[in-house]
């Protein structure tokens, strides 16, 4: 125990939004100067608490201290003038403005800018000497990389002369060089005497950024553990409530003849520019292919051609047969029991306003178990979805409540179901368990084996490393839209799918540049 | 976090509709009130117009019949989210094809010329809403703009043609000669006088019928058949559709069509049930109005079908009351129906909101 009060202190909060007890009776004291984690699945009420003290929300009873000061914060203009800043996952800035029109926003301090023009580019520079936080105040915000705009969200919340600083999930849009820099700054700001208290669902960066961490569960808290003396088993354990196999077990691959083959794979984007550059690969049936590859270096482009929803030339094979790329129709595809599980979900997946059941016969619509007569039938429809969702354990089982309604790995259980259920031969499947929580990860890994172990070829695309290189027989990595290696899985490793992910080939690079560097 | 707009089912369908006509009503009452008449005199005066009486009826259920046509015909194209506000020009087409289809085979028998009229009305308005959708689906032209520019191109038209072209022969009028009677569509006092019930002659047909069974079709098509589901999940998401292999081009042509058929059947009850000739601006604003029915009744045919009616209301009582009170005139019935289309089209978030807090607060 410190002598000093602690930064912000929540004595028994309690929340309620009619039914739902988001949050129950939550204590939580976080040490001033210290990196704070607040873990939880979905809808374990880190985001309401956050939002609570952050003024979005009222508490229904509780108290708030900081530094010892009981407070009340109706508003997020009160929890900025008590010192607490936030760092949204989606970000909170004008895109057409520059940074330094960013950061004064809203504390323009009088009508004329000139003056609050000069004290923030005064403010910025000081803060990039003493933080690293160096951006140029003249750039346009849209301009910049994610990473950068976030840097720009941290200095809005500095500016603003907060001392506790909360981050949503701030590595969800980063990528992993991003999200070290990251840490690196959590690191300066704690040294500096500043609170950060960091929401995430990715065990690694507790372990890796924070000294205490929380852990939610259903609106309570159910555990504050010293990041040094805990392990990630045990933090899942007690996010779950359960034992948790955070590693994936699976026999050894029997692969059978090729499902699918791909030859010379290209694809231009709209202006023309190569996403894709002569991809060649196959998989065999019961084989698991990952791809492994920092984002946005061709992977969805690789996906969104193989699956027929956009333009390429080469030669694709589906169990030997050809198909044709100039005309590509995913309609018949599917036909061809090559099916594919989007890599968004809320985009391409699954129908937000629509009923679980009608976003579960997305693309399969066309099914003759569907059909009565001319009409679609509803209730044929109703059933198979309500089997589906026992079989996958959809939370909750009902077929007719808003695709909207159901949490992230629900709703990829339902697209999963859907694409799974139909006996493919080939499976695409892009983002797995992206937005997923641990719980459903779990089931949704053991899924894709049992589908691998039925006899289906299946390429899994994901951002996460560990993913691909768990569930994976084969690892193939991409780099600018070009496949730079190949690797079986199990004669491989994070280093050398480093370097190839950074598009590294010749063996003669040192280990030591493995850092992986975005395009 | 929950998301601060939802509201129970019924709440949405019938509370939120119910509200913004009741504030239109009160806002028009204001405006009653500042030029002197007593609002409430002048809302018994409207309804006593509009149903107080059959014929009031009768006008009220004409009226009504038009709009439900353009009200479904908007309400199909927003659930593939295209906003078509070309009923006016395709229900002007629909005029062309009825009279090019009725005038061609003159000599038929009632029971097939009377269908062949219909189906004229509903090509001649697909073809003409089908060449937007083309182009919104090829070209990426906005749909918006390609009607509403489709609606001026349909007026010129008719006027050379009724002018040149079509004009009854040693007539200065611009309208073309008279339908067959066997292409008439027979009126309601006609219809349940063979079911011996008495009502007056009024423009009231058996159009209505055919307006009802369209919305009952309109039911059927987008939410139990396979092209509805394809047309909401265009509605819904343009990628959902590539992903699931629905042609979003194919789907957006074919809804244009089937929108702009259902807009060029308000030719049927106008001129094969009320004018039995083409005449220019036959439509009489009712596409427009078709706006305001469809975003009133949420796209859904039930709602159409009321939305349609409250207009129809509106319309007949509007213009009794013009008669009975000389300082109402026709302009303010266009100011309550624009305080209609304002609280409906507009400010439907303004009570949305509101709502939503209320029952949270209720259910807590």
């Amino acid at each position: 125990m410190t002598a000093s009060p602690p930064a912000l202190e929540l004595i028994s909060i309690d929340k309620r939004f009619g039914s739902v007890h988001a949050n129950r009776a939550i204590n939580l004291r976080v040490a001033a100067g210290s990196v704070h984690g607040i873990v939880g699945e979905n809808g374990a009420g880190k985001s309401t608490l956050m939002s609570i003290v952050y003024g979005f929300y009222e508490a229904d009873s509780g108290e708030i201290r900081i530094k010892g000061n009981p407070v009340r914060i109706r508003s997020s203009q009160d929890a900025i003038n008590h010192g607490i800043g936030m760092v949204h996952q989606h970000f909170m800035l004008v895109e057409t403005l520059s940074v330094l029109d960013n950061v004064m926003l809203g504390a323009e301090g009088g009508a004329l800018l000139a003056a609050g023009q000069a004290r923030a580019r005064a403010a910025m520079a000081d803060l990039g000497t003493r933080y690293g936080l160096a951006v140029d105040a003249d750039a346009i915000v849209g301009d910049l990389t994610v990473g950068l705009q976030q840097r720009v969200e941290i200095i809005k919340a500095l500016y603003r002369g907060a001392d506790i600083l909360i981050l949503d999930e701030p590595t969800a849009v980063l990528t992993p060089p991003e999200a070290d820099q990251l840490f690196e700054l959590t690191k300066v700001l704690k040294a500096q005497g500043k609170t950060v208290i960091l929401i995430t669902h990715k065990l690694r960066e507790i372990m890796h950024a924070t000294d205490t961490v929380s852990v939610m569960r259903r609106g309570e808290m159910v555990a504050t553990l010293e990041t040094a003396r805990t392990s990630p088993p045990e933090i899942a354990e007690a996010m779950v409530g359960r034992r948790v196999l955070l590693k994936v077990e699976k026999k050894p691959a029997t692969p059978g003849r090729v499902l699918l083959e791909v030859k010379n794979l290209t694809v231009r984007d709209g202006m023309g520019v190569m996403r894709l550059d002569h991809a060649s690969f196959s998989i065999r049936a019961g084989e698991i292919v990952g791809v492994a590859g920092v984002s946005g270096n061709g992977q969805s482009e690789l996906l969104e051609a193989i699956a027929g929803m956009r333009a390429a030339t080469g030669d694709i094979r589906v169990d030997g047969e050809a198909v044709n790329l100039s005309r590509p129709d995913p309609a018949a595809l599917r036909a061809r029991r090559l099916f594919h599980v989007p890599e968004d979900r809320h985009r391409c997946g699954i129908v937000l306003p629509f009923a679980a059941s009608e976003s579960g016969i997305l693309g399969h619509h066309t099914d003759a178990l569907y059909q009565r007569g001319p009409l679609i039938d509803h209730g044929a429809i109703t059933r198979d979805q309500s089997a589906k969702m026992q079989a996958y354990d959809v939370r909750p089982p009902l077929p007719d409540l808003r695709s909207s309604k159901f949490s992230g790995g629900n709703q990829q259980k339902i697209v999963l179901a859907r694409e799974m259920e139909h006996d493919p031969l080939v499976l695409l499947i892009g983002q797995p368990t992206r937005g997923v929580d641990i719980g459903a990860i779990e089931f949704i890994h053991k899924r894709i084996i049992a589908m691998r172990d039925a006899g289906a070829a299946i390429l899994l695309v994901s951002v996460e490393l560990e993913e691909i290189m768990s569930l994976s027989d084969r690892i193939i990595a991409i780099c600018g839209g070009r496949i730079t290696g190949e690797r079986r899985c199990d004669a491989t490793n994070e280093q050398e799918l480093g370097l190839l992910m950074a598009g590294i080939t010749s063996q003669g690079a040192s280990a030591a540049g493995a850092a992986v560097v975005p395009s | 976090m929950s998301a601060p707009l939802e509201l129970p089912r019924w709440a949405d369908v019938a509370l939120v509709p119910a509200l913004t006509v009741l504030t239109a009503l009160a806002v028009s009452g204001l405006v009653v009130l500042a030029i002197g008449e007593n609002p409430l005199e002048v809302i018994a005066l409207l309804l006593k117009g509009a149903v107080g009486s059959k014929a009031g009826w009768g006008y009220t259920l004409y009226y009504t019949t038009g709009f439900i046509f353009t009200g479904l015909a908007v309400a199909i194209a927003f659930q593939a989210g295209l906003f078509n506000i070309g009923g006016e020009g395709q229900a002007t087409l629909g005029g062309l094809g009825v009279v090019l289809f009725c005038f061609s085979f003159d000599s038929l028998h009632p029971l097939l010329l009377v269908p062949l009229g219909v189906l004229g009305a509903a090509v001649a308005g697909a073809i003409w809403a089908a060449i937007p959708g083309y182009l919104q689906a090829k070209r990426g032209s906005h749909i918006v703009i390609t009607t509403i520019m489709f609606n001026f191109i349909a007026a010129t038209l008719m006027v050379y043609l009724l002018v040149n072209v079509m004009g009854r022969p040693g007539s200065m009028a611009p309208e073309t000669r008279n339908i067959a009677p066997a292409a008439i569509i027979p009126p309601m006092n006609v219809v349940l006088g063979w079911l011996g019930i008495a009502f007056p002659r009024t423009p009231f047909n058996l159009s209505f019928v055919l307006a009802l069974l369209c919305a009952v079709g309109v039911w059927i098509l987008v939410w139990h058949t396979r092209l509805g589901y394809e047309i909401r999940v265009v509605g819904a998401s343009v990628p959902a559709a590539v992903y699931a292999g629905i042609s979003p081009t194919r789907v957006i042509i074919i809804t244009m069509a089937i929108s702009g058929g259902l807009a060029g059947l308000l030719a049927v009850n106008e001129i094969m049930g009320v004018q039995h000739r083409m005449v220019l601006e036959f439509s009489a604003g009712a596409g427009f109005v078709g706006i305001a029915v469809a975003l009133m009744g949420r796209a859904h045919p039930a709602g159409v079908v009321l939305a349609a009616f409250l207009f129809g209301v509106l319309y007949q009582g509007g213009t009794e009351l013009a008669f009975d009170k000389p300082s109402i005139t026709r302009d303010m019935i266009v100011v309550i129906q624009g305080f209609v289309i304002l609280f409906a089209g507009a400010l439907e978030f303004a009570f949305k909101r509101p709502l939503a807090r209320l029952f949270r607060a209720q259910e807590a």
